[in-house]
C-alpha cells in the first residue's frame, strides 16, 4: 500500500441544521487503487462525496490533497486540484458527438474559431490509452450510445483532463451484466494508470471484483477501512448493516475501531 | 486516433465512412435513424415547384424566379434568428412583430425625422437588440416561460407599431439606399458571376482546407468524390440561379430588370456568419448543449443565462434586419408589417427545414431552405388564384406537418438510441 494517501479527510464533520449527517469521518484514497465507498441509504456516501467535491462546505475537520492540507470552497478549488465527480445522471448532452461532450465547456480553441482535430484527436488518445474499444467512432452523437457507452464516455470525459481523483458515483446502477464487466474493467484500467479511484456502489459484487479497499460507512460515521483482501462478502454486509463485524467497525459505545 | 480503438472486424460496419458508397449508406442510416437533415425541406421544395408549374406555366418564369427570392427574403432572415431561439427549445412568438416595430422605427427616422439612411437602420437595429434583451433577461433571470413571455410582447409590439406609425397611416420609404436593399438593387451580370465564383471557390477551399488538416493528423478525412460531388451539386445549383437572373425579366425596354437582387448577397453573408457561428466557436457548441442538455452545459461550467439571453437577442436584432428588408420592398411601412402571417411563416420556415422545435438540433441553412418553401407555398397559391384564407390554412397544415415529422422523427431517434 503507498504510504501517503492522494486524497484524505480526517475527522470530518457536516450537519444539515439538526441532523448530523457525518460525524468525525475519516476517509482516504490511494493513487493507483480503487477504494468502494459503501454504506446503506442514507449512510451519508453522498454528502461525503459532496464535501469532497467541494459541493457542500464541511463544517470541521481537515482535509489533505497529496499529503498537503487544502481548503476546498467550491467545486472549482476540487477541480484545479485535480477531483472530478462522475454523477449518476451522466452529466452528456445527446445532442453533441462524443468528442464535443468531452471537451464540452473546455473546448480547445485556435483564436476565436474551434480546434475540432485537436479535439478529435485528443478524445480518441484518450480513449485508446483507456483501451476502450466499445465505441466505434468518436464522432457519434451520444444519443446513438448505450448505456454502458455513455458510461465510458463520463469516465474518459474525467480522465481527459488529467485529473488524479476521479469519483464514480454509482456508475453500474443502471446496466446489463455485460456493460457492468465493461464498465468495471475500465474503472479497474483507471487505478492502473495511476488515478485514485472512489467508487460508490451498493453492489457488492462490482465492489470485490475492483476495489482494492473498502470504506464502509454506517449512519454518518467510519465503520471500517479495510483491504478488500481482508473481509469477506458477508463481514462486508454486517459493516454496512449493522456498523460492526466481529472485532471489526465501530465498538458497542460508537467509537471506530 | 480513431482507427485505432476500433478492432478490425468493427471498422467495416463503423460509423466513420471512407468510400462514396459507404458515405452514402451512411447517409440512409441516418434517415432512417430519425436524422433527416434537409431532405424534407428539399424533396417538398421540388413537389411543390413541379406541381406549381404544371398547373400555373408562369410560376417556372425567370420574372417569377426573382420574385420569390424578394419575396422570401424577410421572413427567411426573421427565421435564422428563429433558429437560435428553437435550438434551446423556447419560441420567440414576438419575432413577426418586433420587426414591424424596428421597420416603423425606420421609416419614422427616415421620413418624419429626416435622418440619414445608416442612422434608421442602425435605429432599427439597437431597437430589436434592445428588445431582445429585454425578452431574454424576463425568460432567463425571471424564469417567465418564452411561450406567455413572446406571446405578450406580440400583443405589445402590434401597439407599438401602431403608436409609432401615429394610428394606422402609411409611412413611404422613399430613401434610394435602403430601397436598393430589397426593391430596385440588383448586381450587374458581371457581379453576379464574381459573386458566384467566390462563393464556389471558397466553399471549395474550406472543403479542401479541413481536408488536409485532417489527413495530416491521421484522421479519417471524407473521399474526394463526395467534396465533389458537394461543391459541385451547389455550383450547378447556384450556376443556373445566377444565370436565369441575369436574363432580361422587365417586360418594358425602358426599365431593363435583370441581374442577382442585392437582397441574396444579404442573405448569404448572414448564412455564412451564423453557420459559422454555430459551427465553429465555442458559443455555438454552448447553444447546443444548453439546447441539449441544459444541466449538463451548467455543470460543464457554461454561464447557461448568459446564452438563453443572447439567442432571444440574436433572434430580435434579425427581426430587425427582416424588417428592413420587408420595409425596403414594400418602399413603405404600415400597421401590417411583420404582422398577419409573417411569424407563422418565419416558424414554419425554421421547423420545415429540420430545425427541432424540442431544441438541440438545426441549423441555420434550414431557415434559407424552409424559407424557400414557405416562399413557393405563398407565391404559387396566389398565382392559382386562392384567396388568403385558404393560403393560411394551407401554409398551416404545412407548418403541422413539419412538426409532426419533427416529433416523429425525435421518436424514431429516441428508439434507435436504445438499440
Amino acid at each position: 500500500m503507498t504510504d501517503t494517501p492522494l486524497l484524505e479527510v480526517k475527522k470530518l464533520n457536516k450537519s444539515f441544521g439538526p441532523v448530523q449527517v457525518l460525524r468525525d469521518v475519516d476517509f482516504s484514497a490511494y493513487a493507483g487503487q480503487v477504494t468502494a465507498l459503501v454504506g446503506d441509504n442514507g449512510a451519508g456516501k453522498s454528502t461525503l462525496v459532496k464535501c469532497l467535491g467541494g459541493i457542500y462546505s464541511i463544517d470541521s475537520g481537515d482535509y489533505f490533497f497529496d499529503g498537503k492540507p487544502v481548503t476546498v470552497h467550491g467545486p472549482r478549488d476540487a477541480a484545479a486540484l485535480g477531483l472530478e465527480i462522475v454523477y449518476q445522471d451522466l452529466a452528456l448532452c445527446d445532442n453533441l458527438d462524443i468528442v464535443q461532450n468531452m471537451f464540452l465547456g473546455r473546448e480547445i480553441k485556435s483564436g476565436l474559431v474551434l480546434d475540432d482535430i485537436s479535439m478529435e484527436q485528443k478524445a480518441a488518445e484518450t480513449l485508446a490509452g483507456l483501451s476502450v474499444r466499445t465505441v466505434k467512432s468518436v464522432r457519434q452523437h451520444v444519443s446513438s450510445l448505450s448505456g454502458g457507452q455513455r458510461q465510458t464516455v463520463a469516465i474518459a470525459k474525467a480522465v481527459l483532463w488529467n485529473n488524479r481523483v476521479v469519483v464514480l458515483d454509482e456508475p453500474t446502477a443502471a446496466l446489463g451484466v455485460a456493460q457492468t464487466a465493461q464498465v468495471l474493467e475500465l474503472v479497474r484500467r483507471l487505478a492502473d494508470n495511476g488515478l485514485a479511484v472512489v467508487l460508490i456502489s451498493h453492489n457488492m459484487n462490482d465492489v470485490f471484483a475492483v476495489a482494492d479497499r473498502i470504506a464502509a460507512l454506517f449512519l454518518g460515521q467510519m465503520a471500517a477501512e479495510v483491504r478488500a483482501s481482508d473481509v469477506t462478502h458477508s463481514q462486508v454486509v454486517e459493516l454496512i448493516t449493522a456498523g460492526r463485524s466481529g472485532d471489526l467497525g465501530l465498538r458497542q459505545n460508537g467509537a471506530a475501531a | 486516433m480513431t482507427v485505432s480503438t476500433v478492432p478490425p472486424e468493427e471498422k467495416a460496419a463503423a460509423g466513420r465512412p471512407v468510400t462514396l458508397g459507404s458515405y452514402v449508406s451512411g447517409y440512409f442510416g441516418k434517415v432512417r435513424g430519425g436524422d433527416m437533415g434537409a431532405l424534407p425541406a428539399i424533396s417538398g421544395l421540388i413537389v411543390l415547384v413541379i406541381v406549381f408549374s404544371i398547373a400555373r406555366p408562369v410560376f417556372f418564369s425567370k420574372a417569377n424566379f426573382a420574385n420569390l427570392l424578394t419575396q422570401g427574403a424577410a421572413v427567411t432572415i426573421i427565421a435564422m434568428g428563429l433558429v437560435f431561439v428553437l435550438l434551446l427549445g423556447e419560441i420567440d412568438l414576438s419575432a413577426g412583430f418586433a420587426s414591424g416595430v424596428c421597420a416603423a422605427v425606420l421609416a419614422t427616422l427616415l421620413t418624419t425625422h429626416g435622418y440619414p439612411w445608416y442612422v434608421a437602420v442602425l435605429g432599427a437595429i439597437v431597437t430589436g437588440v434592445v428588445i431582445g434583451l429585454v425578452l431574454g433577461t424576463l425568460v432567463a433571470k425571471l424564469g417567465i416561460p418564452s411561450f406567455v413571455v413572446t406571446l405578450a410582447a406580440f400583443l405589445a409590439f402590434q401597439g407599438a407599431v401602431l403608436l409609432l406609425i401615429k394610428g394606422g397611416t402609411i409611412i413611404a420609404v422613399d430613401d434610394p439606399t435602403i430601397k436598393k436593399i430589397n426593391f430596385d438593387g440588383r448586381f450587374t451580370p458581371v457581379q453576379g458571376w464574381i459573386l458566384f465564383a467566390v462563393t464556389v471557390l471558397g466553399l471549395l477551399a474550406v472543403h479542401l482546407w479541413k481536408r488536409r488538416g485532417r489527413a495530416k493528423r491521421g484522421l479519417a478525412v471524407e473521399p474526394m468524390s463526395v467534396i465533389a460531388l458537394r461543391v459541385g451539386s451547389v455550383a450547378v445549383l447556384l450556376g443556373v440561379a445566377v444565370y436565369v437572373l441575369n436574363l432580361e425579366r422587365g417586360r418594358n425596354v425602358l426599365f431593363s430588370q435583370k441581374g442577382v437582387p442585392m437582397v441574396v448577397l444579404i442573405i448569404g453573408v448572414f448564412l455564412l456568419l451564423w453557420t459559422f457561428v454555430l459551427g465553429r466557436t465555442a458559443y455555438g457548441r454552448h447553444v447546443y448543449a444548453v439546447g441539449g442538455n441544459k444541466e449538463a452545459a451548467r455543470r460543464a461550467g457554461i454561464n447557461v443565462d448568459a446564452i438563453r439571453i443572447s439567442v432571444f437577442v440574436i433572434c430580435s436584432g434579425m427581426a430587425a434586419i427582416g424588417g428592413i428588408i420587408a420595409a425596403s420592398r414594400a418602399a413603405s411601412v404600415d400597421p401590417n408589417t411583420g404582422g398577419s402571417n409573417v411569424l407563422l411563416y418565419a416558424v414554419g420556415a425554421a421547423v420545415i427545414g429540420g430545425t427541432s422545435l424540442f431544441g438541440g438540433k438545426g441549423r441555420v441553412l434550414d431557415a434559407v431552405l424552409g424559407g424557400a418553401v414557405v416562399a413557393v407555398i405563398e407565391n404559387g397559391m396566389g398565382l392559382l388564384g386562392y384567396e388568403s384564407g385558404v393560403k393560411f390554412i394551407v401554409t398551416g397544415v404545412v407548418l403541422l406537418l413539419a412538426a409532426s415529422v419533427d416529433a416523429l422523427s425525435r421518436r424514431r431517434a429516441a428508439a434507435a438510441g436504445l438499440s
